[in-house]
């Protein structure tokens, strides 16, 4: 078994941090995990790319081969469609629907989202609302993280762990968001929200 | 023992602290930063782990620990080694005592450097073994052996990583630690007054133990030859075994492989592989180093292929992408999807971030001259050499910009100035400053002080914020000429109106803008 993940946001989105948390909740159950990370120049605000490889044996390259992805994770939509080489033809992109217009050459979101809804396999969701809802618009990222667990090769009480964990050192309201966030970002699945 | 998910940097700390380092030195740079910070993190107490003005102050300060019998670690990025170059070359020539491991951090693909220099060049001009793991356990392996091999030759090892593996994690197993040596000063300081008659005695000591090297290199576990079950011959070295494995599974049969972790270069397996293959393929990150060692300059017996040949791209980082083509597999299938080509999202400057204040000011004052020339350098504030800034012209080298804006007054252009971060002023900054003073520059140098090493993580700058005025006072530039101003939104007009006095003056000046980096402030309040 093998489940290869490209997490795509953009800097100071936090990305690293779900990156962190499907690890360990992975880890946890058994898998062998290899985590790639961007560090310096490319955090300040722009295009942040973490590549999250699971497999029964440890994956060797520390980059995704291009076409092998399972799953992209982008925590906003125009960074869904950056890495698509990644994606094998059978992966899912799941995405949130909340633009980050830092640049003046943003896309109309309208067709950001109809490309995404036109590929093979996605999933669009509104983690931003349920992170709000939840109590905090960061747990946007860990709402994204319900909406696909059913994808993941990771049963969800492994991830449950694992955000109590990562949160814990920020309080126990932190966490108890997070965890709201993320099964309430379970349901939008089922329900195709 | 546990297995512990660890950043190639933090495998490297680990390792360092296992191995029993009284002390580690180093300067932030990308991709080198976390060994250190791991190491201030994680060691025991009695171990000290210190940013120091720059590499070359770093690797003298190792050398002292060693001097006194203790082993040290230094860290740096690639270009950071150019810095230490001094110490790092004449490093090889003393007789180490305690053990010195020099860990370097290349970066091909170049994400956050001026170069893709390769350090196994360094290592092999300085004559001293290199260790290049390929996975994250070997990471920690490899600076453990390391310090075993600079204590029983008595020369500093380096411990060469790229980017892909000291930015990723994956699980370690470590071992047992090792006892601190006991500090004891050098009992033949001759070994270290590199004074003629010395350095020619210890420069032939090198050169004698030179084949020892290459016999350690050959046997070393690190440098694996496999038979295959074809006539095909692959030579992997470091991290690129990594994407071999990702596609060796796809391959129709098994190729003899050579991989090598350990250098000097193994000539005899190299030999050994040679004898077994038609054909070898050398996958390196990096410079093609093997490769051209492997062809010389006359004809080979057989072909030679990598980035020399063209088989591999000659720049940029191998992916399991280009390794794959070089072995002759056929591409993986890709999604066919029609969406619109993502626009790029360069990095900027945060939001209300001091640098960006601080240019504003200075474009204004700037304005009404014909051919303004605006040197800077290295950090955050490169980034304003992007729109909406364009207020500067260089980023070369660690404190470029001041000598670059006197070389180009001299020139008799300006008005001429130069634009650097306190921290990078600490680090190469204050020598051409001096320069400047003596030559009575016509240069107005402008000091960024936000009080953090922002781009690599918000480090401490050497010196608490404040302290530069005294220091530029103390290098001899007219007070008169100093200047603090605070940039702020609503200081503009007040400092571009600095600005204007100080580029008008006609000889050497020094503005120092004083405001905390944005993100330095939330990392403190959090802490
Ligand atoms: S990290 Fe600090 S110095 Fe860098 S852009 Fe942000 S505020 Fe400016």
């Amino acid at each position: 078994m093998k489940y290869d993940i490209v997490l795509a946001g953009v800097g100071g989105q936090g990305g690293l941090s779900v990156s962190v948390v499907i690890a360990r909740a992975a880890m946890a159950a058994g898998l062998r995990v290899k985590q790639s990370e961007v560090h310096g120049m490319s955090q300040r605000g722009g295009e942040v790319l973490a590549h999250l490889r699971l497999g029964e044996a440890e994956p060797a390259s520390p980059i995704i081969p291009m076409g092998a992805a399972s799953l992209i994770l982008a925590f906003e939509p125009l960074e869904a469609l950056r890495y698509l080489k990644w994606l094998s033809p059978t992966g899912t992109v799941a995405a949130s629907i909340t633009p980050i217009r830092n640049i003046a050459s943003y896309p109309d979101i309208g067709t950001v989202l109809a490309d995404i809804r036109g590929l093979p396999n996605s999933i669009l969701v509104d983690a931003e609302s349920i992170g709000r809802e939840a109590g905090n618009v960061r747990a946007a990222n860990i709402a994204l993280v319900g909406a696909v667990s059913a994808l993941l090769p990771i049963a969800p009480e492994f991830l449950e762990t694992a955000i109590r964990e990562v949160f814990a050192a920020k309080g126990e309201k932190t966490v108890a968001l997070n965890l709201r966030a993320f099964s309430e970002g379970r349901k939008v699945r089922a329900t195709g929200r | 023992m546990e297995t512990i998910q660890l950043l190639g940097d933090e495998a490297i700390a680990r390792g360092a602290i296992d191995s029993g380092i009284h002390a580690a030195y180093g300067y932030p740079g990308t991709p080198s930063t976390e060994i250190m910070e791991h190491i201030m993190e994680t060691a025991p107490k009695g171990v000290t782990a210190s940013w120091c003005s720059n590499e070359k102050t770093a690797y003298e300060a190792a050398l002292g620990s060693s001097f006194a019998g203790v082993r040290s670690i230094v860290t740096m990025k690639c270009v950071g080694l150019n810095v230490a170059a001094d110490p790092f070359m004449n490093s090889s020539v003393v007789k180490i005592g305690g053990g010195l491991v020099v860990a370097v951090a290349d970066d091909p693909g170049m994400h956050s450097s001026q170069n893709e220099q390769d350090s196994r060049f360094f290592a092999d001009f300085g004559k001293i073994p290199c260790l290049e793991p390929a996975d994250q356990q070997e990471a920690y392996d490899m600076v453990r052996e390391a310090f075993d091999l600079s204590e029983r030759f008595h020369v500093p090892v380096m411990v060469r990583v790229v980017t892909r593996l000291a930015h990723a994690r994956a699980g370690i197993v470590a071992r047992p630690p090792r006892e601190r040596n006991v500090p004891k000063k050098c009992d033949s300081p001759r070994d270290w007054i590199l004074m003629p008659m010395n350095a020619k005695r210890r420069w032939h000591a090198l050169l004698s133990i030179q084949g020892e090297l290459l016999a350690a290199s050959e046997e070393s576990a690190s440098n694996r030859l496999e038979k295959g079950d074809c006539r095909i011959g692959v030579v992997t070295t470091g991290l690129a075994r990594a994407y071999y494995d990702e596609n060796a599974p796809d391959l129709p049969a098994k190729p003899a492989r050579l991989h090598i972790g350990s250098y000097p270069v193994p000539e005899g397996k190299l030999r050994a592989l040679a004898s077994m293959v038609d054909s070898i393929l050398v996958i390196e990150e990096g410079s093609p180093f093997v490769e051209r060692r492997l062809r010389g300059i006359l004809p080979q017996s057989i072909p030679i292929l990598g980035k020399l040949s063209g088989a591999l791209p000659p720049e940029g980082e191998l992916n399991p992408e280009n390794v794959r083509a070089a072995l002759g597999l056929p591409a993986l299938k890709l999604i066919e999807a029609k969406t619109l080509p993502p626009p790029s999202r360069p990095p900027q400057l945060c939001q209300g971030c001091p640098h960006a204040d601080t240019y504003t000011a200075l474009n204004l004052a700037l304005a009404g001259y014909e051919e303004p020339v605006v040197m800077s350098d290295i950090g955050c504030y490169t980034l304003g050499a992007l729109p909406p800034y364009d207020a500067i012209e260089s980023c070369v080298d660690m404190g470029a910009s001041i000598g670059m804006a006197r070389g180009i007054a001299d020139a008799g252009l300006g008005p001429s100035v130069a634009v650097i971060g306190d921290s990078t002023f600490y680090h190469s900054g204050m020598t051409p400053l001096v320069d400047a003073v003596s030559s009575k520059a016509n240069i107005t140098l402008v000091i960024l002080d936000n009080g953090a090493v922002a781009m690599t993580g918000c480090q401490e700058t050497i010196l608490p914020g404040g302290a530069l005025r005294a220091v530029v006072e103390g290098l001899g530039v007219d007070p008169a000429h100093v200047r603090v101003i605070e940039p702020l939104p609503k200081n503009l007009e007040a400092n571009a109106a600095v600005f204007r006095e100080e580029v008008a003056y006609g000889g050497l000046s020094v503005v120092i803008a004083v405001r905390e980096c944005l993100e330095s402030a939330r990392r403190g309040r959090k802490s």
